[in-house]
């Protein structure tokens, strides 16, 4: 038994070693699935703020509507722009080639970016743009450098401002360290405000990257719960068969 | 029961139901004091069946086609009723396969199951373990994201790096001058294909089993041993019937195996990244090469071989070499073992101190395979290499010279 415990104890050894590296730092998105009211204003911003350049194509309107809680009328007359049969799939009008040669490059899919990138990246990626010239829609972002889409929530967010310290690399060379935002020109929202909207719309990607993910959860309990009794019947049946083996 | 009876016995006249039953079940007798490790062989075929049955389902909703295999993975996981459930069989299952098969080697190494007269027992498995990362290779592709894609190229070109014939061979394997269409294809008939060749084999791998008998954790033979049981006068005493002690003891190891199992599937599918591959979530794009690719968890101790060996005049096949030979050098490992007793619970501290070593240093390399290379990283690598390879060619040395302790008559516990 000891040597069993000392096998999983290296098993999740390497795991801590990557858990210890990654990039720039990420904030804790912090999300709650079961906030279905966190979710419908996630799917609203996605709706007017995302789904015009970025597609869903695997989430379908009439599983959203049934999963966030709402009727098909309330999503057909609120949430759909871009189709009116509520069966569709989230997809844009904007062609990959046009997407091509307005933005450089198409908008990825984001049905499941949320799990490409992590919910933690989406949430500080939605917070770290910032104003840089040389950027052809004149800004930038922290965790993703030279993104190519504008800053699609300036009005709401306002616009801000990296401020970066000087620090020596490991090879003795100067390095711009991002340090921390200065606002620059303040938006409609507060900042606290603006980093629910960030929530809201995180947790409503993490939805669409896998909209299962409740009921998977919530199935589990009762499958382990089954198992443990299974296993007890038939610890009980070993017991009473080897109890003549000596 | 006298139409039982006749029916078994109609049955018998004409297929030999009831021997093989009793052959193989009833009056099979295995040693009394097998322990946890024992429970992996069977966990291992159950895993299997999982595989081939939700496979199969899979594949009826599966699209094996570059433009369409992410989506249908997508749509399997959002519109088939349960696809969910069965994609997040399969792929767990995939790890927990591998999981189950390395513990299920390293008793054979504790107890010296591969020593005689079970070489060909071992051998035969040692074919199962390869046709397993066959398998799970050629399955890997077939969600078609950016590590399937990547993962697949980087060792199909291990094969273009043999001199001379190499870039031919690549375009053999790959149908196509990149990995394409073509390659899906051929890769999703073959992953169909070996689960089935893999079945057969362990059916030879059970009837080599039972031709020589199973070995216990004191690595006594029981066939040699002192004669007569309960069920039988000719049976030998430590042996009992594998059912029903067996087959019940082996209920509940799949009980336990299973909870373990669900937990993953209904709680951390992804196991962090490490079962599904966050990059996995991109669908696969030839003209974007990801920042650091990185074989699923359980080929990385052979990935950080491979990269640990020097590339010679610009070629990679040296490290392609290592890797391959890293994998069939346990062919020779019955021969390579040259101490008097089987069992570790009876040698000397020098093989444990070696193999407790090894199993260290699978789990560092299998580390240091799934990390972008470093000067420290690459050092470690070559290292953990050298100690890979001197753990079996040194074996014949240390385990002869080790200091072992008598072995029982009767098996213990």
């Amino acid at each position: 038994m000891k040597k069993l415990i000392v096998v999983i104890l290296l098993a999740a050894a390497p795991m801590l070693g990557l858990a210890a590296g990654g990039g720039a730092h990420l904030d804790d998105a912090d999300i709650d699935l079961g906030d279905q009211a966190s979710l419908q204003r996630g799917a609203k911003y996605f709706m007017n703020y995302c789904l015009s350049c970025h597609s869903a194509k695997f989430q379908r309107y009439n599983r959203m509507a049934k999963d966030l809680g709402l009727t098909d009328e309330e999503v057909i007359n609120n949430l759909m722009f871009t189709t009116d049969k509520i069966g569709d799939t989230m997809n844009i009008a904007m062609t990959a080639d046009k997407a091509t040669e307005w933005f450089g490059s198409p908008p990825p899919d984001l049905s499941v970016i949320s799990r490409a990138r992590g919910v933690d990246w989406i949430y500080t990626y939605l917070r770290s743009f910032y104003l840089d010239e040389k950027r052809p829609f004149g800004v930038n972002n922290i965790v993703f450098p030279d993104v190519g889409m504008p800053h699609v929530l300036w009005d709401l967010q306002g616009a801000q401002k990296a401020v970066f310290k000087t620090e020596k690399d490991s090879a003795g060379n100067d390095v711009q360290v991002f340090d921390h935002f200065e606002p620059v020109t303040p938006g409609t929202l507060s900042p606290e405000a603006y980093d629910q909207v960030a929530r809201d719309l995180t947790a409503f990607l993490s939805y669409i990257g896998e909209p299962i993910q409740m009921e998977r959860r919530r199935l589990g309990v009762w499958v382990l719960l089954f198992i443990a009794v299974f296993f007890v019947f038939a610890y009980l049946l070993k017991k009473e068969y080897w109890k003549d083996v000596h | 029961m006298s139409m039982m009876k006749n029916f078994m016995g109609w049955i018998d006249d004409r297929y030999p139901m009831t021997k093989v039953w009793n052959e193989h079940l009833a009056q099979y007798y295995a040693p009394k004091n097998f322990n946890f490790w024992y429970f992996m062989g069977s966990l291992a075929m159950l895993v299997l069946v999982i595989q081939i049955l939700t496979g199969v389902w899979l594949a009826m909703s599966y699209k094996p086609d570059a433009e369409l295999a992410f989506g249908s993975v997508e749509y399997i996981m959002r519109d088939v009723d349960w696809g969910w459930l069965i994609r997040y069989m399969h792929s767990t299952g995939a790890s927990a396969f591998f999981i189950v098969i390395y513990l299920h080697m390293f008793r054979g190494l504790m107890y010296g199951s591969h020593r005689k007269p079970r070489e060909l027992l071992w051998i035969i498995g040692v074919i199962i373990y390869l046709a397993m990362m066959a398998t799970a290779f050629f399955g890997y592709l077939l969600p078609w994201g950016q590590m399937s894609y990547w993962g697949a190229q980087v060792i199909v070109n291990l094969f273009s790096a043999v001199p001379v014939i190499g870039p031919d061979l690549g375009v053999w394997v790959r149908g196509d001058y990149v990995i394409s269409d073509a390659t899906l294809n051929r890769f999703f008939a073959l992953h169909f294909l070996l689960p089935f060749v893999l079945a057969a084999l362990v059916f030879v791998h059970i009837i080599a089993l039972h031709k020589v008998g199973s070995n216990n954790p004191d690595g006594i033979e029981i066939k040699k041993g002192p004669k007569g049981n309960r069920w039988d006068d000719n049976a030998p005493a430590d042996g009992i019937p594998f059912h029903p002690y067996y087959s019940v003891k082996d209920i509940a190891g799949v009980a336990g195996f299973l909870f373990l199992f669900a937990a993953v599937v209904f709680f951390a599918p992804e196991m962090g990244g490490y079962f599904i591959e966050h990059p996995n979530f991109e669908p696969a794009n030839p003209l974007k090469t990801p920042d650091h690719i990185a074989p699923v968890w359980y080929f990385t101790p052979f990935y950080a071989i491979l990269r640990a060996v020097p590339s010679i005049a610009g070629s990679a096949f040296p490290g392609v070499v290592a890797m391959f030979a890293s994998i069939l050098i346990m062919f020779f490992l019955p021969w390579l073992d040259r101490s008097p007793v089987k069992s570790m619970r009876y040698k000397g501290m020098l093989y444990k101190i070696m193999l407790w070593l090894f199993v260290i240093d699978f789990f560092v390399l299998g580390f240091l395979g799934t990390q972008p290379t470093t000067d420290l990283y690459k050092l470690m690598a070559q290292i953990g290499t050298f100690y890979y390879f001197a753990f079996f060619l040194l074996m014949p040395i240390y385990s002869k010279m080790d200091k072992t302790k008598p072995v029982p008559e009767r098996v213990t516990e």
